[in-house]
């Protein structure tokens, strides 16, 4: 049973598509996309814009439904499942990082990150001692009670990936993370990225830069809606092809 | 998801945009406010009413003449203004004049056939009596003209001077009691200086021998615009030798009035040839008329209370317009929160919670307001806060809150992530 949840995919799309509009002026945005993402695997997705790579991280992160195709996140059918149960699978097994960081306003980075586990019913002890250790792992305690207004961009989506790991999803998904940052954020964001998968987590990225794509095992180019190509650079249980050891931290 | 952290949310909310939730706010305090308010004047008013009409004794009966089909307040007319004969036999006719005597009167204060009746007092009254004091002019309210039991039976007390005697009485004095309005009027100042002062009403001079206790106004009448002077004197010099105008009786006790009324009835049944279907008096009863008072006052405090509620539900209209404004600002912190796992009713109870805060602080602050706004005196009459009012209020409120608020929080709640998360 525990071997058979380790073996267990954590993505597996099988013949997805999504359409928007009808008759004349429907759009193909996902035109029958198949994949299955393994545990422990870094994949970035790559793709110019309208070639459906939002739309696909839309139905990966649970916030929209195929309209046909099954979609397994973590072997459970997320088109069986309601909007209540959406809302807990997404808090459950998936870790969001958007592009503009989408951190609450007008409210500290703790209570940022100590939001998800207070959506899961964790308790208040608990939840602040896990949200200072995530704060702490992307190197930001010194700033737990900064407010996002206070926080640099590169330090706002820090909080963002503490955000997102704190839960210990099976999956970060993230959305054009360096989108919004500069050359030194953007590097910080990736070195953190490496170290999760180092240290084991499953990442999803859609990226259209080369650099972001770089620290990838997989690299998925999507055009039209479909998977145009899809590159292994190096093997699922191997470290990220770009880590370095220099942090030092064990994730 | 716990209530402590639902709360934290919905107070940041609120403070979010302070400006904003205390002119939300202000809508409900005010509807709080005034239904506080206005039941306080209402209960005020009742209580005033109440007190003047107690203040005449709860074992008085009026006898006035006319017939009592005319309802309650029927026999307040002077009737009996043509003077008919009492002793007439024509007992079948309803239209006869009605009448009551002097002989009337006097056959009341009967030991043997109204033993529950202790005094009785025959009313005579004068319209537009002037007084002239030097220079200074008055027109009296309420000329009276009666014998020294009137005032122990309607609870009167003189200030200063003295009452007028039975003495005074049969002697057809030309001595009187003032009010306090009518003594101010004449010699100025707090009135004091009239006592033993000659005055003319409507030309003739009389003493004044007492000023009466302020009894105060009762809304727009003042009670206190009067004059009390022996019956003989006022039939010789005001009013004429007419009929009586009413008659006045004291019972044993508030227990025997209703004895001493039977009583009344049948001796002047027998006198003046009626039976209790085609009485040409009717005898009220205090007891009655103040029940009957207090129920009107009721009523009208209720319809106060209820014009004060529609006010209340436009503040909640208020509260629902600006919930449903912040839904509209916080859509990108709504997709958030349900990106990272809100439910469907972690939102609503957020924006309910929110809702719910903005009308129970207004409702608090409302009932602060609406407390110190009773501490006015209110068209003479001091308003009283009935602490059914306030729960009652308060509880409209925090319901206002809720009806109100569930439309914003489910339109919250019912936000897709993706097109929230999108949303600029």
């Amino acid at each position: 049973m525990n071997a058979n949840r380790l073996l267990r995919p954590v993505i597996d799309l099988r013949g997805v598509f999504k359409t928007y509009g009808e008759g004349e002026a429907v759009v193909h945005a996902v035109d029958g996309v198949d994949l299955t993402v393994e545990r422990g695997d870094y994949v970035a997705v790559m793709g110019a814009s309208g070639s459906g790579k939002s739309t696909l991280m839309n139905i990966i992160g649970c916030l929209d439904v195929p309209t046909k195709g099954s979609y397994r996140l973590d072997g459970v059918e997320v088109r069986l499942l309601n909007d209540q149960q959406q809302s807990k699978i997404r808090n459950r097994k998936i870790g969001f990082v958007f592009q503009n960081f989408n951190l609450i306003a007008r409210t500290t980075a703790l209570s940022n990150v100590e939001l998800p586990m207070a959506y899961a019913g964790v308790s208040g002890r608990e939840r602040r001692r896990r949200a200072l250790a995530a704060l702490d792992l992307v190197g930001l305690a010194p700033r737990v009670d900064h407010t996002s207004a206070e926080l640099s961009g590169g330090q706002q989506q820090r909080v963002a990936i503490a955000r997102a790991i704190v839960t210990e999803p099976v999956l970060l998904l993230a959305d054009e993370p360096t989108g919004a940052l500069d050359s030194h954020s953007t590097d910080e964001v990736l070195d953190l990225f490496d170290n999760l998968s180092a240290a084991g987590r499953t990442l999803v990225v859609i990226t259209h830069e080369e650099e972001v794509a770089s620290h990838a095992k997989r690299v998925i180019k999507m055009r039209d809606g479909m998977i145009a190509s899809d590159r292994r650079i190096t093997d699922v249980t191997a470290p990220p092809p770009r880590l370095r050891q220099t942090t030092g931290r064990v994730l | 998801m716990n209530v402590a952290e639902s709360f934290k949310f919905a107070w940041r909310g609120v403070t979010a945009n302070k400006a904003r939730s205390a002119l939300t706010m202000l809508g409900v305090l005010i509807g709080v406010a005034s239904v506080i308010v206005l039941v306080a004047v209402g209960t005020g008013a009742s209580q005033s009413v109440t007190n003047t009409l107690s203040s005449l004794g709860t074992n008085t009966l009026t006898v006035r003449p006319g017939s009592s089909s005319g309802g309650l307040f029927g026999g307040a007319a002077p009737a009996g203004s043509g003077g008919g004969d009492t002793t007439t036999t024509d007992t079948g006719t309803s239209t006869r004049a009605a009448t009551l005597t002097m002989a009337d009167a006097e056959a009341l204060s009967d030991p043997i056939l109204a033993p529950d009746v202790v005094e009785v007092a025959p009313v005579v009254t004068a319209s537009s009596v002037a007084a002239t004091y030097e220079s200074a002019s008055h027109t009296i309210n309420t000329t009276t003209g009666s014998t020294a039991a009137y005032l122990s039976i309607n609870n009167d007390t003189v200030a200063s001077g003295r009452a007028f005697t039975q003495a005074d009485y049969d002697a057809h004095s030309r001595v009187l009691l003032v009010g306090p309005t009518v003594a101010k009027d004449l010699v100025g100042g707090d009135g004091s200086d009239i006592l033993n002062k000659t005055i003319r009403l409507n030309g003739k001079a009389f003493t004044v021998i007492g000023i009466l206790q302020a009894k105060g106004s009762s809304g727009q009448i003042d009670s206190d615009d009067r004059i009390i002077a022996p019956a003989t004197a006022v039939q010789d010099h005001l009013s004429g030798y007419g009929n009586l105008s009413s008659i006045s009786v004291k019972a044993s006790s508030a227990e025997t009035v209703n004895d001493a009324q039977t009583q009344v009835e049948s001796i002047l049944d027998a006198r003046h040839h009626t039976t209790a279907d085609d009485r040409d008096f009717n005898v009220s009863n205090s007891a009655s008329f103040l029940s009957a008072a207090s129920s009107i006052t009721s009523i009208f405090t209720i319809l106060l209370g209820a014009i004060a509620g529609i006010s209340l539900l436009v503040g909640g209209i208020g509260v629902m317009n600006i919930m449903l404004v912040t839904v509209t600002e916080r859509t990108r912190e709504i997709g958030i929160r349900k990106a990272i796992g809100a439910g469907k009713y972690d939102i609503i109870f957020q924006f309910l919670l929110e809702a719910v805060m903005l009308s129970v602080m207004g409702g608090l602050a409302g009932i602060g307001l609406g407390y110190l706004i009773c501490q006015i005196r209110i068209a003479g009459f001091q308003a009283i806060v009935a602490p059914y009012s306030v729960v009652l209020a308060f509880a409209f409120a925090l319901a206002v809150g809720l009806f109100f608020g569930i439309y914003p929080a489910m339109r919250a709640a019912s936000l897709k992530p993706i097109d929230a998360l999108r949303y600029e």
